[in-house]
């Protein structure tokens, strides 16, 4: 039989992936097509979307990329029905995979998220059922421990360690929680997992839960993901249906209740403590820290709380055994990452790789270097926490203590690339401002600190620097680091602090000489219209609030630099791309 | 468990009218100051009805590099209304929120379900028109202007 797979994660659907679907539905004939037409997740190679994945007889796979509802009729016609492939639309998904290792995303883009079967024929519960036959708690603890894997979430912690502290803990109920509230900006990578293979990590939870001893179990979840939840509530009804969840697991007398508990949108809820009193109903806001979760978290019970890529790891380690994981990896850090790569990339998507890769090599060899062609100024790794690392130390090697000593963190694997056109200062705005947003206003140095930075950062952006402001941003930056509760205080200062290190021509660039050497900050700027280009429209001089451009119709205008007040709104209805940044 | 309750709240209302918040004081027993320091506490409860189309647009760091910051500028100069409001024939309601999580296809913006990639200020102004042009055509009661007669009403 042949498949036609059509990839429907929440980029695809973006993309128009959904159309595309309902198209091939609408005249792929039953009766005349032996095919079958399925949805699939995200296949990774977000740049190239919609992806549509023709399956023949024999096995013989075919990516077209690009795919609108308007190409359907002649892949339905030309390839489906006549077994001719269309060359000039397919996209060698080598291109970018050939140096991916998939162990986290092994199904998605691969299978229908919304099959249980489909999971089931890819060793689906397998582990699971490893585990509850053959192995004590005590025995998985220690396999995990010794794949080494650390905590995706972004701070590394051994999942093991975490694991068997958990286990240790005495009480009649404990909690397993999957930790799915992926705040950081411009990274989508537990999303993808979540709605593309949904089931790897409720079989990761269940060999958790069995590990530690945990009985109920939550997955708390970001409310911005709706197409997430959908396809996770839909997974927990199958396996309970199946007996993968409930009670009597299997048979084997072990329970785990699952609930999925949505998310209200605050950022400080990936930290965990914070996240608990989420769940509990409260302000989620950190405490300190001990008692450990592990010791008393949710509701006072011991609580283990694992992040979604952590977790669909597991099942993978469980059937392939500790070295198999250990043998992707650098000494302190095994198996492989997931990476949202996006930005001045030409390649964008979601890839995952063996530790110890370089970081030039992901931009380069995977990604396709910058969308411009030249070379790339930085990389932004680990959002809000992490920092700006620069091309020079483009072959520092993916791995936890490498990443830190650049002063970036690895993080939960957003990897945005920058290239000249991005002002590195603007950059450490967007982030302060972000984190001062989002901060609980818990800890003093956090809550005025961070907007302290942000001021002068503003002020910095607008032209109106001083000398001591740089002076100024590293102190405060360090003490909001050393005197804050929870992670994201801790954090905050990071992007401030990398691009101070790594870029601090381009703050002084801002203060000394009022200029802005990537062009992007509008106050120092000068508009100027480009007579080549200009076809004299006059719509710009209808948007000038402050009447500084002049010129005859039909001729090119020009704006008098005295009277422009740099809103840039000129730049937004030329239509002819006339109006330039000097 | 207040969280959930806003929640359901939210969804039938569109937003927490504060009829709701006493109704859930009452059933729970949280003081009414608790249970408003909850809601403003996270992003996605709101104490205002929403316009007829929700303008979300991301602001993630894809998209702040690639030129969101200037398409938040144009959506607010061609709507003439700032961000987390609702513009006054209660067509629209812009937002500003921390990642759509489509960064290859940054910048974006979403209306209502949809969403609309690789923006230029140019794609913006005109996608927004047609919206405006569609609404001219089959003018329907945005949920807001409904919001405010059924309070009116209660009153």
């Amino acid at each position: 039989m042949q498949e036609v797979l059509v990839g429907l994660g929440s980029c695809g659907i973006a993309a128009g992936g959904q159309k595309v679907f309902d198209r091939f539905s609408e005249i792929l004939d039953s009766r005349k097509d032996d095919t079958v037409l399925k949805k699939t997740g995200c296949i990774g190679m977000c740049y190239r979307e919609v992806l549509v994945e023709v399956v023949d007889r024999d096995g013989r796979k075919t990516l077209y990329f690009d795919v609108s509802p308007d190409k359907v009729d002649r892949i339905v016609e030309e390839h489906v029905r006549q077994g001719k492939t269309i060359a000039e639309w397919i996209v060698d998904p080598r291109e970018s995979m050939a140096k991916q290792k998939r162990i986290v995303l092994r199904n998605c883009g691969v299978i229908d998220p919304a099959s249980l079967d489909e999971y089931l024929g890819r060793d689906g519960y397998k582990a699971l059922e490893k585990v509850l036959t053959g192995m004590t708690p005590a025995q998985v603890v220690e396999l995990i421990a010794d794949s080494g894997l650390r905590g995706r979430g972004g701070a590394g912690f051994p999942t093991g360690t975490k694991w068997r502290l958990a286990a240790a803990a005495k009480n009649s109920h404990k909690y397993i929680i999957c930790n799915a509230d992926e705040g950081d900006p411009g990274a989508f990578m537990d999303r993808s997992v979540l709605e593309s293979d949904p089931h790897s990590v409720l079989e990761g939870m269940a060999i958790a839960a069995y590990a530690i001893g945990a009985d109920h179990g939550y997955i708390y979840c970001r409310a911005e993901y709706p197409q997430a939840v959908r396809r996770l509530r839909h997974a927990i009804g199958q396996a309970t249906e199946k007996g993968f969840l409930g009670s009597n697991i299997m048979g084997k007398g072990q329970n785990l209740h699952l609930n999925l508990k949505e998310g209200a949108g605050a950022f400080v809820c990936g930290e965990e403590t914070a996240l608990i009193a989420s769940i509990e109903g409260r302000r989620g806001m950190p405490r300190v820290r001990p008692p450990f979760p592990a010791e008393s978290g949710l509701w006072g019970r011991p609580t283990c709380i694992n992040n979604v890529e952590t977790l669909a790891n597991i099942p993978w380690i469980i059937l392939k055994g500790a070295d198999a994981f250990k043998a992707y990896g650098t000494a302190g850090s095994k198996g492989t990452k997931v990476f949202a790569l996006a930005g001045k990339v030409k390649r964008g998507g979601l890839v995952e790789v063996p530790m110890g890769m370089t970081i030039n090599e992901v931009i380069n060899d995977i990604g396709g270097g910058t969308t411009e062609g030249g070379p790339f100024k930085a990389v932004q790794m680990g959002g809000p926490s992490g920092g700006c690392i620069p091309s020079m130390l483009g072959n520092t090697p993916i791995d936890y203590e490498q990443i830190t000593a650049t002063g970036a963190i690895m993080g939960s694997g957003g990897m945005v690339v920058m290239d000249e056109s991005t002002c590195m200062v603007d950059v450490a705005r967007f982030f302060l401002s972000f984190t001062q947003n989002e901060s609980c206003g818990k800890c003093t140095f956090c809550r005025i600190g961070t907007k302290r930075m942000l001021e002068i950062l503003e002020r910095i952006c607008a032209g109106q620097g001083e000398e001591a402001d740089i002076a100024k941003l590293s102190e405060l930056g360090e003490q909001i680091k050393s005197s804050s509760l929870c992670g994201l205080g801790q954090t905050a200062p990071n992007p401030v602090l990398t691009t101070l290190r790594y870029f601090l021509h381009e703050y002084e660039a801002h203060i000394k000489h009022r200029k802005c050497p990537a062009k992007s900050c509008l106050a120092l700027v000068d508009f100027v219209i480009n007579p080549e280009t200009c076809n004299g429209c006059g719509l710009c001089t209808k948007t000038c609030e402050s009447g500084a451009i002049t010129g005859e119709k039909k001729k090119p205008h020009r704006i008098d630099l005295s009277k422009c007040i740099k809103c840039a709104k000129c730049l937004t209805v030329c239509r002819q791309g006339a109006i330039e940044k000097r | 468990m207040l969280i959930p309750l806003l929640q359901a709240a939210q969804d039938s209302y569109g937003y927490i009218p504060q009829l709701a918040m006493e109704q859930i004081a009452e059933v729970t027993g949280i003081p009414v100051a608790e249970i408003y320091g909850v809601i403003t506490f996270y992003k996605q409860f709101r104490l205002k009805p929403l316009g007829k189309h929700l303008i979300r647009l991301c602001k993630g760091t894809a998209c702040h590099v690639l030129g969101a910051n200037l398409i938040a500028q144009t959506v607010a100069d061609e709507l003439q209304v700032a961000a987390d409001e609702t513009t006054g024939d209660g067509l629209f309601t812009f937002t500003v929120v921390a990642c759509l999580g489509c960064c290859s296809l940054a910048p974006v913006l979403m209306i209502d379900e949809q969403t609309y990639g690789r923006l230029t200020p140019q794609k913006v102004r005109k996608v927004l028109r047609q919206y405006r042009q569609d609404a001219a055509r089959s003018p329907v009661k945005a949920p807001a202007e409904e919001a405010a007669a059924a309070e009116s009403q209660r009153a």
